[in-house]
């Protein structure tokens, strides 16, 4: 289990995080939701390494990660697919997943190739391609193939749907989905607030970097202030 | 024609020299962003690194001479990145910030080394016997087949070193996306450093073969190399490893064919001409490829 401990997190004198607390159980799917610059991008940041917080824990179980480096937090099985996807646009897609299991051994980096290619045949037949030049939606799916090459036990996902069509979007959801089958733990930041608690077992509402709400997906989404606030029901 | 072949000869010998020192900038200029203005200084510096090396101990083999004065090299490379660069970096400079601190890396180099060595001219020890080898009607000399030898082995490595190992894959991530590499794991400072390394340890071996070739040194050695080696990177398209190899080529072949049909006083003038000629035809370079970022 990820266990996030009164975390606060700040940009030079800006205070972007207050005291934030959360839980991810084993297998679950936790949605993070809130508006613009609400800190949820901050968090997984903050989990991932690369921002240090000013206080608070990140634990992994027993352990801590909080001062972890982004390279020791990949080792814990922890990956993050960023906002903007950031793939490698002048390598092929192959190797893009090869950069992705850059801490595992080349046997453990060929299962995962393998296994990439079957949770998404695209990316099979565009091997050979540029990452840059493929579409906005392979291009999420690259990225979220390139964090599971590490056989993450937890998977950061910020934004996944951020600027994909309506049918790239349903197709991501519906792997993120079979990825949770597979018992990974998955952390989803999301501005589509309704098709992220849908999927969630758990979700977390996020305003001006305070922990607002949380609630099963379904308790959220059934919430007349988070519909009224991120669902666009009046 | 076999004056031409001479010439030829000539050109691959110097665009060697050049395309290392080239590589060097293309490097750092990749992972970075920064046009590394100390390079040709170190490339002074390594080679008196070596002349020190085999004046104090004549008795060591040559190849573990030029080992060695490369890996001093490459780590005063290491150094000067981590005492003046990388702060900079981590305080979030902007890279002319980074750019005009290695003005002061070089020009404090080049004072120390004068400080040591003096600024009278000295000759370069060979570490083999001045022999010239006809092939058919065209002489060669053994500094050229040396330098042409390194060369091709040093870029065969350089090959397989940068595509098909898990470091040269490294230095690839972090030249197109360091953050995306971080988050995979791979270690944003370990590969900046490792680049001033190898450019470093470059320009070391490009200043051995350089100095062999003229047969003397000087603390002024670099200057000249730096700016052509710098031309060679920007008329290949800076950032792309082998197009700094193949520009420091035209480069050469440009002066030797002048110096040789035209006149010397000329052969600068032609390598610079072809430079801002392939600069207003294509201003990124010849062989820079812009991949499109999609949204």
């Amino acid at each position: 289990m990820l266990a996030i401990k009164d975390l606060n997190v700040a940009y030079g004198h800006v205070h972007v995080l207050w005291d934030v607390s959360m839980e991810i159980e084993q297998g679950t799917i936790a949605a993070l939701v809130g508006s613009n610059a609400a800190g949820k991008s901050t968090l997984l940041k903050t989990i991932a390494g690369v921002k240090k917080p000013l206080s608070g824990q990140i634990m992994l179980g027993d352990e801590e990660l909080t001062k972890l480096k982004p390279a020791q937090i990949v080792k814990k099985k922890i990956a993050l697919c960023p906002e903007g996807r950031l793939i490698f646009p002048k390598m092929s897609v192959y190797e893009n997943l090869k950069a992705g299991a850059f801490t595992v051994s080349k046997k453990e980096m060929e299962a995962g190739i393998e296994r990439a290619f079957e949770l998404f045949p695209r990316l099979k037949e565009r091997q050979k391609q540029m990452g840059g030049t493929l579409s906005g939606g392979e291009q999420q799916m690259l990225a979220i193939a390139r964090g599971m090459m590490c056989s993450p036990e937890i998977l950061l996902l910020d934004e996944p749907s951020l600027g994909l069509s309506p049918i790239f979007t349903d197709m991501i959801f519906d792997l993120i989905v079979r990825i949770k089958e597979q018992g990974v733990s998955i952390l989803l930041v999301e501005q589509n607030a309704s098709m992220a608690l849908s999927v969630a077992d758990k979700g977390y509402v996020i305003q001006m970097g305070r922990i607002k709400m949380e609630g099963t997906g379904r308790e959220l989404l059934e919430n007349e202030e988070v519909e009224r606030l991120y669902l666009g029901v009046n | 024609m076999v004056y031409f072949m001479q010439l030829v000869v000539s050109g691959l010998a110097l665009g060697a020299v050049y395309a290392l020192t080239a590589i060097g900038y293309s490097m750092v200029y990749g992972v970075l962003e920064l046009i590394n203005f100390a390079h040709g200084t170190v490339f002074m510096v390594g080679a008196y690194i070596y002349f020190m090396i085999v004046t104090a101990f004549p008795q060591i083999p040559w190849f573990i001479s030029f080992i060695l004065a490369m890996a001093v090299t490459g780590l005063i490379g290491v150094i000067y990145e981590r005492l003046t660069v990388k702060p900079l970096r981590s305080a979030g400079m902007p890279p002319f910030a980074g750019l005009i601190c290695l003005i002061g890396v070089s020009t404090v180099l080049q004072q120390l080394m004068f400080l040591l060595m003096g600024s009278a001219t000295k000759q370069y020890p060979l570490f083999f016997e001045s022999k010239v080898f006809r092939i058919g009607s065209i002489n060669i000399n053994m500094t050229q087949i040396i330098i042409i030898a390194i060369t091709a082995v040093i870029l065969c490595f350089l090959l397989f070193f940068v595509n098909k190992t898990k470091l040269g894959m490294s230095m690839r991530a972090v030249a197109q996306d360091s953050n995306a590499a971080e988050l995979m794991g791979m270690s944003v400072n370990f590969v900046i450093g490792l680049t001033f390394f190898i450019g470093s340890a470059l320009a070391c071996l490009s200043g051995i073969m350089s100095c062999m070739n003229f047969r003397g040194i000087d603390i002024s050695v670099g200057n000249t190399m730096a700016i052509k080696a710098f031309t060679a990177t920007v008329l290949g398209g800076i950032g792309n490893l082998w197009g700094a190899a193949i520009g420091a080529f035209i480069i050469s072949f440009a002066e030797v064919m002048t110096a040789g049909y035209v006149t010397s006083n000329l052969r600068d003038f032609s390598a610079f001409a072809i430079l801002i000629i392939i600069l207003l035809i294509k201003p990124d370079g010849l062989f820079s490829k812009k991949v499109q970022k999609k949204v």
